[in-house]
C-alpha cells in the first residue's frame, strides 16, 4: 500500500512525459490527406511552355507518374529542385510539373535558370486544380497510380531521403 | 476650440474614408453566410487562424470558391464536405464525432467524472476516519485550553 503512493504518481508522470515527447515529434503543418487512396481531381490545363497543348488526367491513364506543385514566387521549390532534377534523370518515372499560382513569364524564366525536370508542366494561374489537390503549401508532390489514384503526398520540399525511401520503392511497388 | 473643431472634423472625415474603402459586397446575405461557414474553417496556411479572418491567398480563394458555391445554391453540408473531401477532418473546427475524434469529445468529461469520483472516495473515507486522527486547528485548540484555564 505504501508502495502504490509512490508508484501511482510515477506512473501518472511517465504517461504524461510518454505524451509530451510524441507531442513534440509531431508536425502539425502535417495535415493527413483525405486524398491518399482516392481518384485525382479530373482536370484539363494547357501546358506551361505551349498554350494551344491541353493535358488531361485521360491522357496520363496507364502510367505511374508524379506531380510536383511549384511555382517561381516559392522559395522552398528551390530547394528541393536539385533533387527533383537528380530524380528525372534516373527516368523512374514521368515527373509532371503543376505550376502553381504564377505567372508564364515568371515561371519559364524561373525554369531556365534553374533547369527544367519535367515532361511537362500544367499551368494552373488561378490555382483551381490546386484547390482541387488540397494544396496548402507549395511545393507538394503526389504519387499517382495507373488508375489515376493519389497514392503519396508530400507537402513540402522533397528530400533525398523521402525521394529514396518512399517515393522510389512506391513507384517501384506500383509499377510491379 | 478651433484645433478641437479641426481635429474631430479629420476624425469624421477618416471614418469616412474608411468606410469607402472596405470591399462593397456584392450581395450581403451571401457575404454573411459565408463568414458564418468559414468562420467554422481552420486556415491551413496560418493555423490558428479561420478562413473567415485569414489574409493569406489560399484563405482568399477559399472564400471566393464558398462564395461561388453559395450562389450555386449548395448547402452549408455541401460546402463543408467540400472543403474536408480536400483538407480531411482537420479544417473544421468542430470535429465530426467518430471513432478517431471520440477521445478529444469524450476526453473532458471522462476527466471531469474521473477527478469527482476521486474526490467523493476521498471525502468519504475522510468522514469515516475517528475525530482524533485530524489535528485540530490550532486557534481552536488554543480556545479550549484557555477555556480549560479560566
Amino acid at each position: 500500500m505504501k508502495a502504490l503512493r509512490f508508484l501511482v504518481p510515477l506512473a501518472v508522470l511517465v504517461v504524461l512525459v510518454g505524451f509530451l515527447a510524441v507531442g513534440l515529434k509531431l508536425d502539425p503543418r502535417e495535415v493527413p490527406s483525405p486524398l491518399i487512396g482516392k481518384p485525382a481531381p479530373a482536370f484539363a490545363l494547357v501546358r506551361l511552355d505551349d498554350a494551344q497543348q491541353t493535358i488531361r488526367k485521360e491522357d496520363l491513364l496507364g502510367k505511374v507518374w508524379i506531380l510536383n506543385v511549384w511555382a517561381s514566387w516559392c522559395a522552398a521549390c528551390r530547394e528541393e529542385h536539385p533533387h527533383l532534377l537528380a530524380f528525372a534523370r534516373t527516368r523512374q518515372a514521368p515527373l509532371y510539373g503543376l505550376n502553381y499560382k504564377d505567372t508564364r513569364p515568371d515561371a519559364t524564366g524561373w525554369l531556365a535558370r534553374f533547369g527544367d525536370p519535367y515532361e511537362a508542366s500544367l499551368f494552373d494561374p488561378d490555382g483551381r486544380l490546386g484547390l482541387d489537390l488540397g494544396v496548402y503549401g507549395v511545393p507538394e508532390t503526389f504519387v499517382i497510380d495507373k488508375e489515376g489514384r493519389i497514392r503519396f503526398k508530400q507537402i513540402g520540399p522533397v528530400t533525398p531521403e523521402v525521394i529514396q525511401t518512399k517515393i522510389v520503392p512506391l513507384v517501384k511497388e506500383l509499377n510491379g | 476650440m478651433a484645433r478641437w473643431i479641426c481635429l474631430l472634423l479629420f476624425f469624421a472625415w477618416s471614418v469616412a474614408v474608411a468606410g469607402e474603402a472596405a470591399p462593397a459586397a456584392e450581395d450581403p446575405q451571401v457575404e454573411a453566410r459565408m463568414l458564418k461557414i468559414t468562420s467554422e474553417l481552420r486556415c491551413l496556411v496560418c493555423q490558428n487562424q479561420t478562413v473567415a479572418d485569414s489574409h493569406s491567398g489560399l484563405a482568399e480563394d477559399l472564400r471566393r470558391e464558398v462564395r461561388a458555391m453559395i450562389k450555386r445554391g449548395a448547402s452549408d453540408d455541401e460546402i463543408r464536405r467540400f472543403m474536408t473531401d480536400r483538407y480531411g477532418d482537420f479544417v473544421l473546427y468542430r470535429p465530426p464525432l467518430k471513432t478517431t475524434t471520440a477521445l478529444l469529445w469524450v476526453g473532458p468529461g471522462v476527466l471531469l467524472v474521473g477527478g469527482l469520483a476521486i474526490l467523493a472516495i476521498v471525502l468519504r473515507r475522510r468522514s469515516r476516519l475517528a475525530a482524533d486522527r485530524f489535528e485540530p486547528d490550532e486557534a481552536e485548540a488554543e480556545s479550549i485550553e484557555g477555556g480549560g484555564r479560566a
